[in-house]
């Protein structure tokens, strides 16, 4: 086994390290799809931390009594039963953007992250563990969605968060919104640089320590 | 991973009989079911208030949206928007009623208070139809400007419910909403957008014999079409939700509907002028 696991550690590792986008490209649908504008990127980010952090938890606690054959069941029915449970929770008290958000809420459940979280880690470790292991997983992701909605959104939109930060040229200022950032390719532009830019800097310059570490969690990926 | 698993999982071990994988999964089920079903009934009352606000902002909307309106009215301000309970066999109004208490889907649902329609005629694939329906009507010093009328139907996944504003002489669109579905999203999704509904405005409702016409076209109609007074162009991909557009016009524009509110209020305007 890998060295002692730190609290410490399990948080911070999946925030750029072992990314769940950039280094085991999971939950990359959800990304292009969310990332129009901050604040849903914001938002969507809470969701999938909170059902992560929940779902860890509760498998982590459960994984005793599950029988091996029956476990992808009731990891995906403890996810399912989250996001549901999330859901009603953003149309309660987010109903404007749990509109927006629409169908891609509902979809949390077939996000990779979260059955890949409680498959490889949650299955095996404490329950306090696990729930670390969500919120860096969750967080991680946040980061990616965040980084990637700010950018289209500033250039898509030339605002922040709904805030215009950049003077339009139809309102009278001089900067031209690019199309492009409003449309799903874009996100795949900027993952992909991003993917590579970390891989390239995280990975090259201790290939030898780095591999150690990085290359045992990609093989336990399920899918 | 399976080495990892079963060096922590060794003290003990998950006995794997069928029975005990049938018990756990029931156990987690309804541990699961019960979660859900809390959270539902605690967090309803909130998003009911959201739909309720969703659906008087909307009354609003639409009337904003009518093209010309605000210049023809000034700020709504001046303009007064009406609720009134209207009976739908007679169109007469039903001052017994108040329009703010009335609630259209829970009377449809009560057998005193609405009435079951004969499938053939049921073109909104709706079942029931309330008794009562609450219109709106904005009026300013000249008289009678806009009605705005709830409608209801079937699209593809779910029930589409919105709002049609009509002139006052009830024979031209000036607009249509739909405030709540949950069609397929990008596709049914797409008669929320302005494009799609700017559509509507203009639109005639009947032809020369009075029949209701008002719709969505099924095939490409070109500007000069005589057709086009009537139909506007369809969604790609969205054919039964906008079948269901054309069912609900019809069926609440015809008479089980409110065609005879709306031949009153024009006798009423013609007595009027």
């Amino acid at each position: 086994m890998e060295r002692a696991e730190t609290p410490l550690r399990t948080l911070v590792r999946p925030l750029v390290d072992e990314n769940p986008i950039l280094l085991h490209v999971l939950g990359v649908c959800s990304a292009l799809a969310v990332t129009r504008s901050l604040e849903t990127a914001l938002v969507m980010s809470a969701a999938v931390t909170a059902v992560l952090v929940c779902s860890n938890a509760a498998v982590s606690a459960l994984r005793r009594q599950v029988p091996r054959s029956v476990r992808l069941i009731v990891q995906i029915t403890i996810i399912a039963s989250l996001v549901i449970v999330v859901d009603q929770i953003l149309q309660a008290f987010f109903w404007r953007l749990s509109r927006q958000l629409s169908v891609f809420v509902g979809l949390i459940i077939t996000n990779c992250i979260i059955l890949g979280r409680a498959e490889s880690f949650a299955m095996h470790r404490s329950v306090g563990l696990s729930a670390l292991d969500g919120l860096g997983n969750g967080l991680g992701y946040g980061l990616i969605l965040v980084a990637v909605g700010s950018a289209r959104e500033l250039l898509g939109s030339g605002s922040l968060g709904g805030v215009p930060l950049l003077p339009r040229v139809e309102d009278g200022g001089w900067f031209q919104p690019v199309a492009l950032m409003l449309r799903a390719p874009s996100a795949f532009f900027l993952i992909g640089g991003l993917i590579w830019g970390v891989r390239a800097w995280r990975l090259r310059p201790a290939p030898g320590a780095r591999r150690a570490t990085a290359a045992p969690a990609a093989a336990e990926e399920p899918a | 991973m399976s080495a990892e698993g079963a060096a922590t999982a060794a003290p003990t071990p998950p006995d794997d009989s069928p029975l005990r994988a049938v018990l756990v999964t029931l156990a987690v089920c309804a541990l699961c079911s019960s979660a859900i079903a809390s959270a539902v009934t605690w967090l309803r009352p909130y998003q009911q208030a959201h739909r309720d606000a969703d659906r008087s902002g909307r009354v609003q909307q639409v009337v904003e949206a009518v093209p010309g309106l605000e210049t023809a009215l000034g700020p709504l301000g001046t303009a007064r928007l009406e609720a009134r309970a209207v009976e739908l066999a007679t169109g007469e109004y039903a001052p017994a009623i108040d329009p703010d208490l009335f609630d259209p889907r829970e009377a449809a649902q009560d057998p005193d208070a609405s009435v079951a329609l004969l499938s053939e005629r049921d073109v909104a694939g709706i079942g029931r139809r309330a008794r009562h329906a609450v219109v709106f009507e904005v009026r300013d010093a000249q008289g009678l400007r806009l009605v705005v009328l709830p409608v209801h139907g079937s699209g593809y996944l779910s029930t589409l419910h919105g709002y049609l504003a009509l002139d006052p002489d009830t024979r031209t669109v000036r607009g249509l909403d739909f405030y709540e579905h949950a069609e397929t999203p990008g596709l049914g999704s797409e008669i929320e957008s302005p494009e799609w509904r700017a559509q509507w405005a203009g639109k005639r409702i009947r032809d020369e014999l009075g029949r209701v016409r008002l719709g969505v076209a099924r095939t490409r109609i070109e500007p000069g079409d005589p057709e086009s007074a009537y139909l506007v162009d369809g969604i790609s991909g969205a054919t039964k939700t906008c079948d269901g557009v054309t069912g609900l016009l019809r069926f609440w524009l015809g008479p089980d509907g409110f065609a005879p509110y709306l031949e009153r209020l024009a006798s009423d305007q013609r007595g009027q002028s």
